[in-house]
């Protein structure tokens, strides 16, 4: 055992002059897992290696939904997405509801009543038949829910060992009606922040089943299908500025999405984040934080402030809203930046996750 | 969680912040030991509600950012072999090493795997009697226990196939190192209440009268902390360097006496360097004769990878209190968590990495 006074007899006049500290890491020679993280590492795979490698063939900004214009005026929303949640099933659904809901909520984040989809999977051979009906259920299911056909589809086999189970890609087509104009762009200094509910309870109910966390918790994901939220909200006449589904990197990723998107500050006061006690008592006891962990069916809505009670109303009134409240606002201030009040009353930035989340050694 | 809640309490902050600001009459320069408590300040904006003239010196506490370059290659090294499986807490996987970090092992075919209890590592160890599993065990005296325990139960068990690489420090040569230093301008710590909730409070007695230093035992939680700040504060006011223990709900004077057992069991006292501030006598653990063929760098022959630090950065003088992150030129810059060029940048608890996660506002109002 360490002795105290060894210690201090010990010690040398150190010098600190030579303090030194490691050369960087450039950037890696091949893909990571931060690469598919959602955070800032995958920005930089968008901007740096998709944009140029598609040149003039790409769209301007690659980003969740697109809109497109077709014929005498209609506007399409159109989305893909792709699915490895690992484990498959988890407290409160599977990957099956998440492929659904994830697309169809892709849609509704740009005001448009979801229509179509597609599904493609890849299975890895030796995935149990059963396991793949469990997720095919619920496909169905969840897309009879949200009131979508699904009108197309693939399925593919790689080699054991080339794949892990089941990898699921949606692609949905949906109408936007007249008159909405709701893109990440739109944020204006004073606008209000809204959320729908419960923030962090996805990412926390993946986490507590993953092999070697495995810890108990009665939080379920919450994912769900959000376009009847949004039709709610649209039909308060509101025009409702940008909506986002923040589901990898969290509330945190797309406020600073929308905060350089907009070129406008947003501050939030931490004292209003609806974080339920268990999910707090998770991040706490991993080092995470809730503002970075993922949800599947709560929306964060930028509306005019002084639309914002009616708005607001209107999200309680629905299933999917009811603990909707507002948790910041617009500034003209720190443009491209989030900032929080501490519940002490300090302030901090909250940043863009950078690649994975990471649980704290200590 | 009870007991966490009720010691983030803003009204209850408010008073404490109020007491503290009413004893200071000069400035004062504390340190924090201990990386999460940095965390916390920064995350909770603690120290800009503190006096202007208490000054809070962000220490060297950060079991990620201190661990030496060439320990994180050697990692790399045995990460890399064929057979080998490589059980790491999860921000150790993104601590660059001199060419690479564990993500790009990773993702080359390692089989890098996050686990959150040295145990689960002993786990896999058992379940894949052909592998052979590695756990990188780094941290104070905190994460200690758990690394002894996996290596205990590994002799008993007879699981030959696992190992430990071993790069535990220990936190009151450190004290004793940077009160030495001929820069220092540290006047008290706030000692880090988790690794004093192992240890006791024992070790810290001689060195409070020697460098005539108050040493606070201090928690995590905002309370905590301003707690800590107040009554070290009070002590400095005073001309007091006594030892206090403001963490009694996590720390007893005599430690967790069946841990500080097992610890002297597994573990013997080693000289240890320090990623950032170099070699310090006596500051760190290895495994004991007893179980020295559970030591990973001998079982894969990697003592002879030995790498140099470069002087690129400046995180020695931020450990050291002499300039704060944003004022080294590459900050921001060339030195971000994304691309970190030092350790401090690295960890969320390292100061720098917490300056630029949660600071950047104030830096660029700055500006």
């Amino acid at each position: 055992m360490q002795d105290a006074t060894a210690v201090v007899n010990d010690v040398p006049d150190l010098d600190f002059e030579g303090w030194a500290c490691p050369v960087p890491l450039r950037d890696v020679p091949s893909v990571v897992m931060g690469h598919g993280g959602g955070g800032a590492m995958s920005g930089e795979l968008i901007e740096h290696l998709f944009l140029p490698a598609y040149g003039a063939a790409a769209a301007a900004d690659l980003g969740d939904s697109a809109v497109l214009t077709v014929g005498s005026g209609t506007r399409l929303a159109f989305s893909t997405d792709s699915f490895v949640v690992k484990p498959m099933f988890f407290p409160g659904g599977s990957i099956g509801d998440l492929a659904v809901n994830g697309t169809v909520n892709d849609l509704a984040m740009s005001g448009a009543t979801p229509l179509f989809l597609s599904t493609a999977f890849i299975l890895a051979e030796g995935t149990a038949l059963s396991d793949l009906g469990r997720i095919a259920q619920a496909v169905g299911r969840a897309a009879e829910d949200a009131g979508v056909r699904l009108v197309t589809g693939d399925t593919k086999v790689v080699e054991h060992g080339s794949g892990d189970g089941v990898y699921l890609n949606t692609s949905g087509i949906g109408v936007i009606p007249p008159g909405v104009d709701i893109h990440a762009r739109r944020a204006l200094p004073g606008d209000a922040v809204l959320v729908s509910g419960d923030i962090g309870v996805h990412g926390v109910a993946v986490m507590s089943c993953r092999e070697g966390l495995e810890f108990g918790t009665t939080v379920e994901s919450d994912t769900a299908a959000l376009h009847g939220l949004v039709a709610a909200m649209l039909a308060t006449g509101t025009d409702l500025h940008v909506l986002r589904d923040p589901t990898r990197g969290g509330v945190s990723a797309s406020l600073n999405e929308i905060a350089r998107a907009s070129d406008v500050g947003i501050e939030l006061v931490e004292r209003l984040l609806p974080v339920p006690p268990a999910v707090r008592d998770a991040c706490s006891l991993l080092g995470l934080d809730p503002l970075q962990v993922a949800n599947e069916g709560k929306l964060i809505a930028i509306v005019p402030a002084e639309d914002a009670d009616r708005v607001l109303a209107a999200m309680r009134a629905h299933p999917l809203g009811r603990s909707a409240c507002r948790i910041g606002s617009c500034v003209p201030d720190h443009t491209g930046m989030v900032v929080a009040k501490t519940g002490l009353g300090g302030s901090r930035v909250i940043g863009l996750p950078i690649g994975e989340q990471l649980p704290r050694i200590c | 969680m009870k007991y966490l809640e009720e010691f983030s309490d803003p009204d209850l902050a408010k008073k404490l912040i109020d007491q503290i600001h009413a004893a200071t009459t000069r400035k004062w320069a504390l340190m924090e030991v201990c990386g999460g408590q940095t965390h916390s300040i920064i995350r909770h904006g603690i120290d800009q509600l503190l006096p202007d003239s208490v000054e809070m010196i962000h220490g060297p506490g950060c079991p990620v950012c201190v661990t030496p370059l060439e320990t994180i290659d050697r990692a790399l090294a045995i990460a890399a072999r064929p057979g080998v499986v490589f059980c790491s807490f999860g921000d150790m996987l993104r601590v660059p090493g001199s060419s690479q970090d564990l993500f790009s092992v990773k993702s080359a075919g390692g089989d890098v795997r996050v686990v959150y209890s040295p145990l689960d590592a002993l786990k896999i160890a058992r379940e894949n009697p052909d592998r052979e599993v590695v756990f990188f065990g780094i941290g104070f005296e905190t994460t200690a226990p758990a690394n002894a325990m996996t290596v205990y139960q590994a002799q008993r068990f007879g699981v030959r196939n696992f190992s430990l690489l071993v790069s535990h420090v220990l936190v009151p040569p450190a004290i004793a190192a940077i009160m030495e230093s001929s820069t220092c301008r540290v006047q008290a710590f706030l000692a880090a209440g988790h690794v004093c909730s192992v240890m006791g409070t024992a070790e810290y007695p001689p060195l409070a009268r020697k460098y005539k230093v108050p040493i606070v035992v201090t928690g995590f939680e905002p309370l905590d902390i301003l707690e800590g700040v107040r009554r070290t504060v009070v002590q400095l006011e005073a001309g007091r360097h006594e030892v206090e223990n403001a963490y009694p709900r996590a720390v007893r004077e005599e430690g967790n006496v069946p841990a500080m057992e097992m610890l002297a069991d597994v573990f013997e006292v080693t000289d240890r360097t320090w990623r950032g501030i170099g070699a310090i006598p006596r500051s760190g653990w290895r495994l004991s004769e007893k179980y020295r063929a559970f030591d990973a760098e001998q079982r894969f022959d990697v003592t002879d990878i030995h790498t140099a630090e470069s002087s690129l950065c400046r995180s020695g003088e931020v450990l050291q209190g002499l300039i704060k992150p944003h004022l080294c030129e590459a900050f921001g810059k060339e030195c971000t968590p994304r691309n970190p060029l030092g350790a401090t940048m690295v960890s969320s608890e390292g100061a720098c990495a917490a300056y630029y996660t949660h600071r950047r506002l104030e830096l660029v109002d700055a500006k």
